[in-house]
């Protein structure tokens, strides 16, 4: 794997199996009683926020911590960065610090990339969402819970998501998500739709490796996981669809539509929901949708990331509750 | 007065022929010319074109000094080759009255390195809501013929109307910044196959190409010339081309990184690539090398905009739009219009100094390089190669998309009226 993870795109088949394997070890480890591995012990992580995201910021955390790193959470408010200081010299700040890894969520396109390449900081850099750009480490958490469903949890071990018929609804234009989970379940063999109004599909969308729709109800018969994206409700101030209404009843997953789906198939939504919008309450509280699930192997997926990128090549999960000597590290 | 004989230059390209300066003039140019009391420049292989003019330069000043002023950015523009510089009006404050343009006239004059021609402001503010006192900026001491908004668009249609036809009073030309606002909010990039990538807002061509389509048609409705700044796109060189074959009086003008580069650079999120228009695609920079050569687009223009360090140094969103360029535009220009054989020296004489020089009304740049004419000359070595270095960059700011690419071509002297702005390479 490369140093950093900025976007789905560098990761190979092989990467994202052995992330997602790696995942599965993590997981098991939220089952003992003592939930912590002491493997990044003496480490330090940074969460570097400069955009309000509670969520993944304290998945970031918990995966740090049950690694026993040291995390330090620096958000953009109420910091010097709200007094202008620039991401350069932020960045510097925290080398000064001795950070080992970076995890930046920023509202600009290509911050983390930025970060990582050009030379203001040694330490390793995770995406945590930048701007309309990528997510990887959502897309990973996805692709996590659709092995499990699809393919089983220790059945998947070792396995990509070869011809699995997966389609993404929604706002792709402005969606990070939608670009990463595009990227990442190409590379683990998925057949991937996008389905939106015209207006929430970027231009060039045909250099991406999948199909686009412009209709739900075609779609959803043929999808084994249907994955809704929140629609902010603004985007019908800039005419991307005419009402709130309109977009929910063309786009919106229903009880009615979720039953075209097959059986087996299941809803996933990154979160947070909006209900009613996109996902009515029926289809959010039902057994086939996996946003609370996502948000659980959301940790075991960044314990994972962070392990690789940080712990090196050695098993991260030894036997039960062997900690690591200074040697070994 | 002193006289200098450069001997031996290829005259537009041409034929090896010696050149005798006399003063502030050419005295003479034929073969084996004598040498008496002149100091000699041994000039054999090398090309001799009239001074370069440029009509789209940001020289800064007055406001933004951090970045540029009218003396680093002239010293930068006769490093480059040009004797003529034209000054965008968007400076601290805007060039929006006599009072201004006098100014960024006489730090030209006190310069000594290249004449600095200011561009009025079409707008009060460039806020595109009520005109300047273009008559006013005409008639004072500057003389001022260019009028432009650039940075931002004069996108209401009845203020561009007016504005092409009350120049007309003294022979102005209003050059537009082709940009529709509103279908360019937010926009970072070229809109295509790389922003949907990169998740950058897209830029796209109908933005330009349809302000482009409406300011032909308002010209050619009240009979006025427009001025097309820095065209990026394939669409808009088909706009251009069908209103000159209708008789419309239009001029369009391409800069130097849109007839090299394309938006596959900003993937590497580097902010010394984020310009304004945006890189385009390669069929579009393939469109506009043939315009360029076939006469559609009439100049090349730099669009120098100097920005400081930590302008680039940043993330992509915030960072600040524009290239240096007057230090590279004619290597740029060898390499993708004469080595590729789509212009001979002659045809860049054309573009880079007569043309531009008559689009914009100056007297005295852009005249032939002939006996009693001005001697405004720069001498170029065609065969040199070099690897651009921004540390040796005469401007104030080192934000070129060039640094470590391989360029051909190098000034070696700059003469203006006569006197020697640049020798061997070095200013003087």
């Amino acid at each position: 794997m490369k140093r950093h993870l900025i976007s789905a795109a560098d990761l190979t088949r092989d990467d994202a199996v052995l992330i997602l394997d790696t995942a599965e070890e993590m997981a098991r480890v939220a089952d003992r009683p003592i939930k912590k591995l002491p493997t990044l012990r003496g480490l330090t992580v940074v969460n570097l926020f400069f955009e309000d995201s509670t969520r993944t910021r304290i998945s970031f955390e918990a995966a740090a911590k049950r690694l026993s790193a040291d995390v330090i959470n620096f958000s953009a408010k109420g910091s010097s960065v709200s007094k202008g200081e620039s991401l350069k010299d932020t960045a510097l700040t925290l080398e000064a610090m001795g950070a080992d890894a970076v995890v930046i969520r920023h509202h600009a396109s290509g911050a983390p990339y930025r970060l990582a390449t050009s030379g203001w900081i040694d330490s390793a850099v995770v995406n945590a969402g930048d701007g309309t750009h990528e997510h990887p480490t959502q897309a990973l958490l996805d692709a996590f819970t659709m092995r499990r469903r699809l393919v089983g949890r220790d059945a998947g071990l070792g396995k990509d998501l070869n011809g699995r018929r997966i389609t993404i609804v929604g706002d792709v234009l402005h969606s990070r998500v939608a670009r990463s989970n595009v990227q990442l379940l190409h590379t683990l063999g998925a057949e991937v739709t996008v389905v939106a109004p015209p207006t929430l599909v970027p231009i060039g969308v045909e250099s991406w490796p999948c199909e686009v729709s412009y209709s739900l109800d075609d779609v959803l018969p043929k999808s084994d996981a249907v994955m809704m994206l929140r629609v902010q409700r603004e985007r019908m101030n800039a005419a991307f669809f005419p009402t709130e209404r309109e977009y929910s009843r063309r786009y919106g997953l229903d009880g009615d539509r979720m039953a075209k789906m097959p059986e087996h198939a299941i809803v996933m939504h990154p979160g947070p929901m909006n209900r009613g919008m996109e996902i009515t309450a029926e289809v959010a509280d039902s057994d086939r949708c996996t946003a609370v699930e996502q948000v659980a192997n959301g940790v075991s997926t960044r314990m994972a990331v962070l392990y690789l990128l940080l712990g090196g090549s050695e098993p991260a999960v030894t036997t039960a509750s062997t900690p690591r000597t200074e040697e070994s590290k | 007065m002193s006289k200098i004989l450069i001997r031996g230059a290829k005259v537009l390209g041409g034929e090896a022929q010696d050149v005798l300066i006399d003063g502030e003039t050419i005295a003479e140019v034929g073969t084996g010319l004598s040498a008496e009391g002149a100091t000699v420049i041994e000039a054999e292989g090398q090309v001799l074109l009239p001074g370069l003019v440029d009509l789209h330069t940001h020289l800064r000043e007055p406001g933004r000094e951090d970045s540029e002023t009218v003396l680093t950015g002239t010293r930068a523009a006769a490093s480059g080759g040009y004797t003529a510089v034209f000054a965008m009006a968007n400076t601290f404050p805007v060039a929006d009255t006599a009072g201004v343009v006098e100014q960024v006239w006489r730090l030209g004059k006190e310069s000594g390195y290249c004449d600095v021609q200011p561009i009025g402001a079409v707008t009060v503010g460039l806020e595109g809501k009520q005109l300047s006192e273009l008559g006013a900026m005409h008639d004072s001491a500057a003389r001022v013929t260019v009028f432009s908004d650039d940075g931002k668009c004069v996108d209401d249609a009845v203020i561009m109307r007016r504005a092409l036809e009350y120049v007309k009073a003294f022979g102005g030309v209003v050059a537009q910044h082709a940009q529709e606002p509103r279908l360019t909010e937010g926009a970072q990039m070229n809109e295509g196959v790389v922003s949907a990538e990169l998740g950058l807002g897209g830029w796209p061509a109908v933005a330009e190409e349809s302000i482009i389509a409406r300011d032909v048609l308002l010209a050619e409705h009240v009979g006025s010339r427009v001025h097309i700044c820095h065209l990026s796109t394939a669409g808009s060189v088909e706009i251009v081309r069908w209103a000159k074959s209708r008789g419309i009086d239009v001029t369009a003008e391409v800069t130097p990184h849109h007839l090299l580069l394309t938006d596959e650079l900003v993937r590497s999120y580097n902010a010394v690539y984020k310009v304004n228009p945006p890189l385009r695609t390669e069929r579009d920079v393939t469109a506009l090398r043939e315009a360029l050569a076939d006469g559609t687009i009439d100049i090349v223009a730099t669009d120098h905009a100097p920005h400081p360090h930590e302008d680039k140094d940043c993330e992509w969103a915030a960072a600040a739009m524009g290239m240096v360029g007057l230090e590279t535009a004619l290597s740029v220009v060898q390499q993708t219009m004469v080595e590729t054989g789509l212009l001979d020296w002659a045809g860049v004489a054309e573009r880079m100094s007569f043309a531009p020089a008559r689009i914009g009304g100056l007297d005295h740049h852009g005249r032939p390089v002939s006996a009693g004419e001005p001697a405004n000359l720069t001498l170029v070595d065609t065969s040199y190669r070099g690897v651009v270095d921004p540390a040796h960059f005469a401007s104030r700011s080192r934000n070129t998309p060039y640094e470590g690419r391989e360029l051909p071509g190098r000034v070696t002297h700059t003469f203006l009226r006569g006197r020697a702005t640049v020798v061997d390479g070095i200013l003087a």
